[in-house]
């Protein structure tokens, strides 16, 4: 552990004159922990649970953008009939990568970067249970995202969609490389996702502070939560899948090869089994978010706290048996049909539980329409957009039209980008000034906002019209022929969309020119305060950004929306409630720093989680190109996990640069 | 060979859950990492352990599953009823049985901190579990020679990722029985030794329990 | 090892609800799921008509859960063990069958 505090006297217990006792370094040279502060090393060997989350956050961002460019190709291929810019086979690798690197790329670590920043704070924690296992993650991930993306150099991109459909996924029909680096790449990034499960799960249950309990946690914790849950059962399903497409394709065997007698809808069962509860992991962490950003800027409470909570433990827990809805179309016969359809209805019940309690929330509040609030009041027009043509879905009847045309595309784009997303963004423009110290420009976060709802809409939004004409899904193609006339002609909606492409690229690329602006060198953007929105939850009760220890002292709670409480005092009688403001932010921080703990003990930086998750993609090059690679992979990978289960838990002392004043408490050990 | 976060607790801890703490034997070693407060009074190693197993059943339930649906996909000199051994993966079932009891003494010993019979169980435990993958291999390898390969038909193919997948979860426990004795010995278990030594037995008697049920659902039932 | 087990046999009853099964216990356990075991093989050999599967997947259960209770120590420990350790397995076996059942697995 990293002391940040070291007490007033000495710590150098050996009595003066005898030789240094053996450290580490005498022992075994290769189990230092590393020292460094500031610098790349501080961030490639951290386990601070912010700096990960700032760096998932940062990757996934990138993801963002490729997935971007990928969806940009597409819609200038069917920008106009019998399009030439992007070969059949080209278009196969676009729309796999492009929906892979959004889902498995984007969304998912991005919510992690929310999760893995937050729940700490909002729990009134240092760090997560698991510091090391943290990082581990991360890198994991991001050599995972990496190495999937090789395989455009490599070959070519996965080809079978990002559901991979077998026998499509077999050689013979996909002989690059590209589903072996899917595949392969995948197992690498569900290792980090479920490590990370565990890691947040017992984080939540273990650590929360004295005086929390579950229902009174921060409502994005607990949606964060239930997505852990549903990440630590869901993931080793797709494992199965995903091991099995790769017996199949390297090695020979014929799981999925109808010839040899194989039933192909095994691959689908597995795959949507892990696939639907996915799509809520996509989902409720953007829930969580808005339904903090809600209330904040409503100057009101969550409307129905308990009812959000067991709505989305509802549909965590209902999630798990709607996954045949996505094989309505694939001859299950009609009792699975019917039995699934129905589920798939019921689990429009908590999801309208959750937009009734959000519409509740700002009913009668004091609405302040900032950035972060325009998109969470974005996610519930643009959610129950997609959550409508969903409905429709759930119809088997209905759905047998809809299936594979661009209706669906509409459906889950709304859901999905309307949803996930724009609730990320809300979270992006409220919590800002607690991770950066600065607040995002408002104006700019505006043109922002305006330009991305516009081109979301005027992309997915004639999608609905264009699949129920019949374009069809996954066709690299439309033509003059089939495009029909009148208002409905798929010409005119294919450009419309193409467009609106253009201007949700606008939009997005507005949010990093508002990075820029509030961050370049000379910006004139002021420091954030502490508690620049009046907010409710324990992650504000910390510095802007915070410290790296997070809190002064670990909190004592007694109710929900804590800090919210300290603020202000319920002077009403009876059941009508009066607030008065007793303290601002900035004086309930110092109370707690005016009360600080004297030690602060911190979970030590290490070489090894980056050194683990760098054995993974080289076993998984030898899965594609040479066996001894995957030996070679493996002796990393056990030594790894050796010098992680035998290092020292701190570092030397002797490896730390001196202090400036002789060992009173110091802090420069401590970055930010 | 943790490193949770160490944190003093806040005057007045407010045990909000008190009668939890019975029944949880180990808790009160939690302080050994020097006054970790946590909410529920439960270990963090503990609890990653029961998680990870609990995910372990979707892994093993998806293989299992898939056997299930492929076993009967086979030619006619192929099948479960003309390769198996009932009586020889039997003896091998024993022996993974003992090995669970040797390592539920080999907590139990750890728990009295009775080191030195803690390392005799786990080494016992180790061994048995070498003599299980042993019988495996053979079997395997009877089977290869008898013509059923990997690629062989649908049912091969199944039968050896689940049995292969179960193998390598059994080898890897090996590898953290020995690892387990080896820190013991060199003292390099900073926490608590006996929760290390039943965070291992936790990881062991699942890897029982699948073959569980896979003797039964695998080997026994017939075509 | 005999004195070992009699001075923890002395130790352990006092605590027996706290610290679950003694050593004696454990053997005795080992030695129960042995003889299922046996049953087990023998069903396996001897024709006892339809009862076949059900008997035989019930003395799984029962060896299942019996190792899972005690060996792993379940029924003596914090309930929230068991309780996210059986949310995995009520799940794997809820989803599996119905994805069995799909293809017509269980009819006849």
């Amino acid at each position: 552990m990293a002391i940040i505090e070291r007490p007033a006297e000495t710590t150098d217990a050996r009595p003066a004159g005898t030789a240094p006792a053996p450290t580490a370094a005498t022992n075994y040279g290769y189990l230092r922990r590393p020292v460094e502060t500031t610098g790349w090393r501080s961030w490639a060997f951290t386990v601070d649970h912010k700096k990960i989350g700032i760096m998932y956050g940062a990757v996934a961002m990138f993801f963002f953008i490729i997935g971007g460019l990928e969806a940009g190709l597409i819609r200038l291929q069917l920008a106009g009939p019998d399009g030439t810019i992007l070969s059949a086979d080209k278009y196969n690798q676009m729309f796999t990568m492009h929906a892979t690197t959004m889902v498995f790329l984007f969304v998912m670590p991005m919510a992690a970067a929310f999760a893995n920043y937050f729940i700490p704070l909002q729990i009134g924690a240092r760090d997560v249970a698991f510091p090391r296992l943290n990082a581990l993650s991360l890198w994991v991930f991001v050599f995972g995202g990496v190495f999937l993306n090789t395989s455009w150099f490599l070959g070519g991109g996965a080809d079978g969609g990002w559901f991979m459909y077998a026998p499509n996924s077999s050689v013979p029909f996909s002989p690059t490389n590209g589903v072996d680096f899917w595949a392969l790449g995948l197992q690498i990034t569900g290792i980090a996702s479920l490590v990370g499960a565990i890691n947040l799960i017992v984080t939540v249950l273990n650590m929360r502070a004295p005086g929390m309990s579950m229902m009174k946690m921060p409502i994005f914790t607990w949606m964060a939560f239930v997505v852990q849950m549903l990440l630590l059962f869901a993931i080793p399903v797709i494992t199965v899948a995903l091991f099995l497409l790769m017996f199949q394709r390297s090695y020979g065997a014929t799981f999925f090869s109808v010839e040899a007698g194989a039933d192909p809808l095994l691959w689908q069962h597995l795959f949507w089994i892990f696939g639907h509860p996915e799509v809520y992991i996509l989902v409720l962490p953007s829930f969580g978010i808005i339904s903090e950003v809600l209330p904040v800027f409503s100057k009101k409470p969550l409307f129905g706290y308990p009812f959000v909570v067991f709505s989305g433990a509802a549909i965590g827990f209902v999630g798990w048996g709607v996954w045949a809805h996505h094989m309505f179309a694939s001859g299950l016969g009609p009792v699975s049909v019917a039995v699934f359809s129905v589920a798939t209805m019921a689990i429009a019940v908590p999801t309208g539980v959750k937009i009734i309690n959000w519409t509740l929330t700002m009913w009668g509040g004091k609405l302040k329409f900032t950035t972060a609030m325009l998109f969470a009041v974005g996610l519930i027009v643009q959610f129950t957009i997609g959550g409508l043509s969903g409905v429709t879905h759930a119809v088997a009847p209905s759905d047998t039209q809809q299936t594979d045309t661009y209706y669906i595309v509409a459906h889950f784009h709304y859901v999905i980008f309307g949803g996930a997303v724009l609730g990320l963004f809300s979270g992006f423009y409220y919590w800002w000034p607690k991770i950066f110290g600065k607040l995002l420009s408002e104006g700019w976060g505006k043109w922002n906002f305006w330009l991305m709802i516009a081109g979301m809409n005027l992309t997915f939004g004639p999608m609905h019209i264009i699949g129920l004409q019949g374009q069809p899904r996954r066709m690299y193609v439309w033509t003059e022929f089939r495009a029909g006339e009148g208002f409905f002609n798929l010409a005119f909606w294919n450009l419309v969309a193409t467009i609106g492409t253009f201007i949700l690229a606008v939009g997005v690329l507005l949010f990093l020119v508002n990075i820029w602006i509030t961050h370049r060198p000379g910006s004139k953007t002021p420091p954030a305060p502490a508690d620049p929105w009046d907010a409710r939850s324990l992650e504000w009760v910390t510095s802007s950004p915070p410290k790296e220890y997070n809190f002064a002292r670990t909190p004592e709670v007694s109710e929900l929306d804590e800090f919210f409480h300290r603020k202000y005092e319920d002077v009403g009688e009876g059941e009508s409630h009066e607030y008065v403001q007793r303290m601002t932010g900035e004086e309930v921080i110092q109370h707690e720093e005016d009360n600080a703990d004297p030690n602060i003990h911190l979970p030590a930086p290490s070489y090894w989680p980056m050194v683990l998750a760098f054995s993974l993609p080289i076993m998984a090059y030898g899965v594609i190109y040479n066996t001894l690679l995957i030996v070679a992979g493996g002796a990393i990978a056990v030594m790894a996990m050796f010098g992680w289960a035998l290092e020292p838990a701190d570092a030397e002392q002797s490896d730390y640069d001196p202090t400036d004043d002789g060992g009173e408490t110091s802090k420069e050990l401590a970055n930010v | 060979m943790s490193d949770s976060v160490i944190t003093e607790p806040a005057p007045d801890v407010v045990d909000e859950h008190p009668a939890q703490h019975a029944g949880d034997d180990h808790g009160h070693d939690d302080h050994a990492h020097g006054g970790h407060h946590s909410s529920l009074g439960l270990s963090n190693n503990k609890l990653a352990m029961w998680l990870f197993l609990g995910s372990e059943c979707l892994l093993f339930g998806g293989l299992i599953s898939t056997y299930m649906l492929y076993r009967n996909r086979h030619s006619a000199e192929l099948g479960p009823d003309q390769l198996w051994d009932i009586p020889f993966t039997s003896a091998s079932s024993f022996v993974l049985l003992t090995s669970s009891l040797t390592m539920v003494l080999a907590v139990s010993a750890a728990n009295r901190k009775d080191l030195r019979n803690t390392k005799i169980f786990l080494g016992v435990t180790a061994l048995l579990g070498g003599l299980f993958v042993a019988g495996q291999i053979y079997e395997f390898t009877t089977f290869y020679r008898e013509g059923l390969g990997f690629t062989t038909s649908l049912f091969s193919s199944s039968f050896f990722t689940l049995t292969g997948f179960h193998g390598v979860h059994v080898s890897i426990g090996i590898i953290m029985l020995v690892a387990t004795i080896g820190m013991i010995q060199k003292e390099k278990i900073s926490g608590d030794k006996a929760e290390a030594v039943e965070m291992v037995g936790l990881y062991w008697h699942f890897v029982d329990i699948v073959w569980i049920i896979i003797f039964t659902l695998v080997y026994l039932i017939p075509a | 090892m005999t004195d070992t087990l009699e001075t923890t046999t002395a130790h352990d009853d006092k605590h027996d609800n706290h610290h679950g099964p003694t050593d004696k216990q454990f053997i005795a356990i080992f030695f129960f799921l042995a003889a299922i075991t046996a049953v087990e093989v023998l069903v396996s050999y001897v024709d006892i008509g339809p009862a076949f599967l059900p008997v035989l997947l019930g003395l799984m259960i029962v060896k299942f859960f019996t190792v899972v209770w005690y060996f792993m120590h379940i029924k003596f420990d914090h309930q929230l063990f068991g309780r996210l350790f059986y949310i995995g397995l009520g799940l794997a076996v809820a989803v599996y069958v119905a994805m069995l059942s799909t293809f017509q697995f269980f009819a006849g």
